[in-house]
Formats: structure tokens, C-alpha cells, sequence
């Protein structure tokens, strides 16, 4: 690793796998080692025992808990996973612990294990609703009393849902519906050649014939359908101006004389076309 | 108490429960009252709100109520590229900043994996250190302040004010430094700077700091509203998740400056503290001593600093410098590239900790290979220290409560975020 990140025993990533898989047995569904760090994907179900293994079993010694994180994969089945970041004193190594969870599967609790836990699976829930099997205090903790919602949750919005202010009426603070005066302003710097998939605006057009003299090329046939729609829209609107001479009565109109198709591009005048 | 009694007179006379003038005196029950400490309460360091039960002036139970001060950080920051979200780190712990800083410009380091040039890694060690210094002025000297002594605190924000100044002729900030970047620091140091905090630690700093401790280290009543005040064994203070000073303050020697070395800490040479009671008294002494180790590490610093360049020069990370960036086309695209869609992470997932002066400050980040990350968990030191009140506080007076908090260290703008 050329990066000067904390340097701990990243040696004993390989034992620590190995003496993991004899420690956890069918518990442990996956690991994995991957920018210096292990992970462990352990089931629901064997996640009291894994811990305590994990905790208890020379070899892997990891006495202490320091954060639980959730993730939220909204395309999964079970689309939370908590991790659990574990640190080993005597060892001076890391790993994280993985556990996949749904809005109505709940995770087993290790507050029986680490006292620590009980705050951090409180904020679990407070941020993303996964339910702890077992906690006994499982209330909101850092947003606000009578709080609504997930917000740490990939479809809660950025905004959220009410603000709140002081009225000087009610003399209390009151919430209302977020407003916005300025939208947040989000880019896309996906690249189009790298094949993005939505429509940028003006792309739609694409999809239509283009007026004459669009800088894109167009078939022959295209051109003519184009025409042939504009001028029997422009043939529809009487023209108030005097073109021909039949309608000045100077002279004799010609046979085949026909108004002058109007230019699309040119705004109509007041009153035109009434 | 009154529905276990049996309302006996007999008894009652018995057990000397009345007396001519208030028959029924025996009668009175006692019931425990419940007060909230804050959320505005100047020694709560800012808004705590303590759900207390106490017996008389005994306290049975703690309720911390946190999160007065959540501003949805982890939030934000899964709508910002990497470099927006640094100075979100700034307003985090903002006694500490360039510790918050430090965790996770190393966590993106990591999964970059990106080279760091000597000088900078010299620099972010120097003014880490200079931040704990910092740091533990303003705590130590509101420590002191909580338990009644005025005069140290006044002393000591005389360095903190020092500290504040050289940071702003480093990075043009007193506080929100904004001063580490993924890849190195924002701008070199002028070389005046580096020679005034050298005359600095060995003057200025030495004189104020030890004037203002030799005042409350020795002294009796600050000894009595700290010593054997909320004692932490070993065993608890793993089990709750202690770190920094408060697991040091038990007598476990963890520094993750020593045990995980990041940047430059690796050459340093310097002492961990520990304590031996696990009391107050204890976690106050050991940040003491932190202050002079760091002033230690720092005049290293000074002494080995190389030169050379002060950030990566992968141009695909580190973005070239406005003058570079006026000369040359090649500069002028990167230039335009990193500041508008910024660089983009590799898939993967790291847990970084940083001995921050509170303690352990760790960025738990997920990344799914785009310019922003998708998740960036924050672990604040003051989470699992706060957690522990209940457990520190039971069966002290009330008025210990400060003195408990005192010696947390906590801030909320970190452990809210």
C-alpha cells in the first residue's frame, strides 16, 4: 500500500480469514479482502454467536466495537446491510462485520455484548429503520422528538419533508412543508460517450423531423414530408398582407397564383391570423 | 415507601414513626425527582441535554438526549464530490478541524491508493499536532473552569489564540481550516511561519502552559472535585468503546499514533501517556502531558522536514495550481476537470481511524466508483464517551456532573454531526 493510511497488522489479513472461517462455521456466507481490509459477511441468525466467537477466540481477539454503519443498497432484496467495525487491542488489527437486513427482518442485538452497541444501534435505526432484536432502548437519537422517516435512506430527499421556524402567532415553533427557493442544483458529469442513459435536454427533438435548414443532415424525403407539413399549416392562415393582385384588383391575377407560404421562424403579427 | 408500610400506631410508636407534633411524619414519601441539565447549560459544551433521577443531590440515572445538534453531515456529503465534502469535516469537530480533516483525506488516500509526498506528510503531522495542542487548551482550560478555577482557562486561550493565528497564516482560516487535501495540503508554509512556531514551542507555549497547570495540577480543591471522581477500569473502558484520553485515562497505552501509524508518525519519536486510577484527575493529566508530547513531535517535525512538493502530483487527483493552470493547456484541463466533476474513487470500502485529539475519529467509506461517495459513515469519539455518562455518574453528587463532562471532552457538532 503506497497511501500512508494507518498502517495496523495488515499482515494478518490471511490467518484472520482462516482462523475466522474455523471460528464461525456456517455463520460466515462470504469474505473478502480487499484494499487492505477484511470483511466478513455473516448470516442473521448466527450473528450473537459470531460476535462472541469473534471476540472470545485466541486468534482473533477482538475486544473492542467501535462503529456500527449502515448501508442502504435500495436494489437488494434485503436492501440494509449493518456493518460492524471491529477492533482487536492485543492484535492491532481491524475487520468489519457485515450483516444484511430488511425493513421487517430484524438484527439480532449485541448490546449483550458490547454495552457501546446500544447507542449506535439506536442511530442505525434512527437513520435507516433496521429494527434490533433485543435493545431495549431502540428510540430515536439524533433527529428530533416526533421525527418522521429515515433520512439517511437513499429515497429520503437531501431536503427532507417539513421545516420548522418560530411563529410569532402561535408563539411556538411550527413545522410547515419544506419550500425551496432555489432548487438544489445537482450535475451530471457523465460523460455522453461513455454511455449514459437518460435524455439530455433538446434530445427529444431527435426524434422529429427538423425544420429546414437544421444543422443536422436529413434524409431527401425527410426534407419534403418537413415542407410538405409546414406549408399546409401555412396555407391554412389567410394572410392579411396584399401579395398577389387579385386582391389589390390591379390588373389581372395569374391562373395559378397562389399566396406566399409564410416563414415559420418569423413571429406572427398582432392580430394575424384571426 | 407509604404502600409497604403497615398501618399500625402501635407499630408506628414502636419504630419512633410519630411524634406529638406531626403525628404523621413517618408517612412522608420520598420520591426521586427528575432535572434536565441543559440543552442550554454553559457547562454542558454546548447543547446536551442530561435527563437526570436523582435521590437528594445522589444521581441514580443519566438520560443523555443528543442530536440538538444534527445537521445531517453524512447526508450532504452523498450529494458532494469528494473534494466538497472535506470542509464539511471542518464544521464537525470545529475545536479539532484538521483532525476531522485528517481521517478521511487518509480514507480516500486509501482507496486510491495515492502516493503522499514526504513534505506533505511532515506538514499534515505538524499541524495535526498543532491542532491537538489547540484542542486540548480550550478543554483543559474549561475542565478547570467547570470545577471553579477561573484563571487557567484565561491563561490558556492565550495559546489557543496563538494556535488560531498560525493556522490562519497556514491556511488563511482561523478555525475551518480547510487546510488537508486528498493527495497533500492545500499550499506550502512560508518558511517565517515554521521558524515562529519553533521559537514558539520553545517560549511562549512552555511559559503560559506550564504557569497554568502548576496552578491547578497540585491544587487541593481541584484534586477534590477530581480525583476518584467517575474511575473506569480496564474492562469497562473496552467494553463501552473508549478511546483517545479516556481509555489512556484507564491505563491501557492504545494511541493509534503509536499502534497504526499514519503519515509521518511512523519517525516520531514520543511517549504515550496513561493513567493509573481511571478517574478524572487521570484524563485531565494525560492530555496534559499529550500537550508537551505533541510539542515534542511537532519541533521533530520542524527539525526533519524535507523539501519537495506538497501535494501528490497525479494530476488525475491533485488539480495544478492557478499559475500552472494560466500556462498550460494541459494544466488548464485538469484545472477545469477536478473542480467541476472532480475525481472519480474506485469501488470499495475502508474504515479509517485517526488518533484525533478526542480520541478515535474514524470515516467509514463506501465508494461505487463514481466522483461522489455513497456512503460515508462518521464515527464520532463522543458517541461511546457519552454513552458511558450513566455509567460514570452513578451514585456521584450532582455538581460531579461537570467535572465528568469536563474530562469527556466532547463537542457537539461531532458527536451530532
Amino acid at each position: 500500500m503506497r497511501a500512508p493510511a494507518p498502517a495496523y497488522a495488515a499482515d494478518l489479513n490471511g490467518a484472520t480469514i482462516a482462523a475466522a472461517r474455523d471460528a464461525l462455521g456456517t455463520a460466515l456466507v462470504d469474505t473478502r479482502d480487499a484494499v487492505g481490509e477484511v470483511a466478513l459477511f455473516v448470516t442473521r441468525d448466527g450473528l450473537i454467536d459470531a460476535m462472541i466467537a469473534l471476540r472470545d477466540t485466541p486468534g482473533l481477539e477482538y475486544q473492542q466495537l467501535m462503529e456500527i454503519a449502515g448501508v442502504d443498497f435500495p436494489d437488494r432484496s434485503e436492501r440494509f446491510e449493518v456493518v460492524y467495525c471491529l477492533l482487536s487491542l492485543t492484535r492491532n488489527h481491524r475487520i468489519h462485520v457485515h450483516v444484511a437486513a430488511s425493513e421487517e427482518t430484524p438484527v439480532p442485538s449485541v448490546t449483550g455484548i458490547w454495552p457501546v452497541a446500544g447507542w449506535l444501534e439506536r442511530e442505525v435505526y434512527d437513520m435507516y429503520g433496521v429494527l434490533f432484536a433485543g435493545n431495549r432502548d431502540l428510540r430515536r437519537i439524533l433527529t428530533d422528538y416526533g421525527f418522521r422517516g429515515h433520512p439517511q435512506r437513499k429515497d429520503f430527499p437531501l431536503s427532507g419533508f417539513v421545516e420548522l421556524r418560530y411563529s410569532e402567532e402561535a408563539k411556538r415553533v411550527v413545522y410547515e412543508p419544506v419550500q425551496l427557493a432555489q432548487d438544489f442544483r445537482t450535475f451530471d458529469f457523465m460523460s455522453p460517450w461513455e454511455g449514459a442513459e437518460y435524455v439530455l435536454p433538446g434530445d427529444e427533438k431527435g426524434a422529429l423531423p427538423e425544420a429546414k435548414g437544421a444543422p443536422t443532415p436529413l434524409s431527401a424525403d425527410q426534407i419534403q414530408k418537413a415542407d410538405a407539413a409546414q406549408t399546409a399549416k401555412a396555407t391554412a392562415t389567410t394572410p392579411k398582407t396584399t401579395d398577389s393582385t387579385a386582391q389589390t384588383g390591379v390588373g389581372k391575377a395569374e391562373p395559378d397564383a397562389k399566396p406566399k407560404p409564410a416563414d415559420p421562424d418569423v413571429l406572427k403579427g398582432k392580430g394575424e391570423g384571426k | 415507601m407509604t404502600d409497604t408500610l403497615i398501618d399500625d400506631p402501635a407499630l408506628d410508636k414502636l419504630l419512633h414513626r410519630t411524634d406529638a407534633a406531626h403525628p404523621d411524619a413517618g408517612d412522608v414519601a420520598i420520591q426521586n425527582y427528575t432535572i434536565n441539565f441543559g440543552p442550554q447549560h454553559p457547562a454542558a459544551h454546548g447543547v446536551l441535554r442530561l435527563v437526570m433521577e436523582l435521590d437528594g443531590e445522589i444521581i441514580e440515572r443519566v438520560d443523555p438526549h443528543v442530536g440538538l445538534l444534527h445537521r445531517g453531515t453524512e447526508k450532504l456529503i452523498e450529494y458532494k464530490t469528494y473534494a466538497q465534502a472535506l470542509p464539511y469535516f471542518d464544521r464537525l469537530d470545529y475545536c479539532s478541524p484538521l483532525g476531522m480533516e485528517h481521517s478521511f483525506v487518509l480514507a480516500v488516500e486509501k482507496l486510491l491508493d495515492l502516493e503522499v509526498p514526504a513534505r506533505a506528510q511532515y506538514l499534515r503531522t505538524f499541524f495535526a499536532e498543532l491542532t491537538r495542542i489547540s484542542n486540548h487548551m480550550l478543554n483543559l482550560g474549561s475542565h478547570v473552569m467547570d470545577v471553579g478555577a477561573m484563571t487557567p482557562n484565561l491563561w490558556l486561550f492565550e495559546i489557543r489564540e496563538d494556535c488560531l493565528n498560525f493556522f490562519e497564516r497556514a491556511s488563511g482560516a482561523r478555525m475551518h481550516s480547510n487546510y488537508f487535501r486528498v493527495g497533500g495540503v492545500h499550499q506550502d508554509v512560508p518558511l517565517k511561519l515554521l521558524t515562529d512556531i519553533g521559537d514558539w514551542l520553545d517560549t511562549r507555549l512552555p511559559r503560559l502552559f506550564e504557569d497554568a497547570i502548576s496552578l491547578v495540577a497540585d491544587n487541593r480543591i481541584f484534586k477534590q472535585r477530581n480525583v476518584d471522581i467517575a474511575v473506569v477500569s480496564r474492562d469497562d473502558a473496552i467494553k463501552w468503546g473508549f478511546s483517545g484520553p479516556m481509555i489512556r485515562g484507564s491505563g491501557i497505552p492504545w494511541d493509534l499514533r503509536k499502534s497504526q501509524p499514519y503519515d509521518a508518525y511512523a519517525k516520531m519519536d514520543f511517549e504515550v501517556p496513561v493513567g493509573t486510577r481511571g478517574d478524572c484527575y487521570d484524563r485531565f493529566m494525560v492530555r496534559v502531558e499529550e500537550v508537551r508530547q505533541s510539542a515534542r513531535i511537532m519541533r521533530q517535525c520542524l527539525n526533519e522536514m524535507p523539501d519537495g512538493p506538497i501535494a501528490s502530483l497525479d494530476r488525475k487527483v491533485v488539480p495544478p495550481k492557478r499559475g500552472e493552470m494560466k500556462s498550460s493547456m494541459e494544466a488548464l484541463i485538469h484545472h477545469f476537470k477536478l473542480y467541476t466533476e472532480g475525481y472519480h474513487v474506485p469501488a470499495g470500502e475502508v474504515y479509517v481511524a485517526t488518533e484525533s485529539p478526542k480520541g478515535e475519529f474514524g470515516v467509514y467509506l463506501v465508494a461505487d466508483g463514481s466522483n461522489k461517495p455513497y456512503r460515508c459513515k462518521i464515527r464520532p469519539t463522543a458517541f461511546s464517551h457519552l454513552q458511558a455518562m450513566d455509567m460514570m455518574c452513578k451514585g456521584h453528587m450532582l455538581a460531579d456532573t461537570t467535572a465528568i463532562l469536563g474530562a469527556i471532552d466532547v463537542v457537539f457538532g461531532e458527536c451530532d454531526r
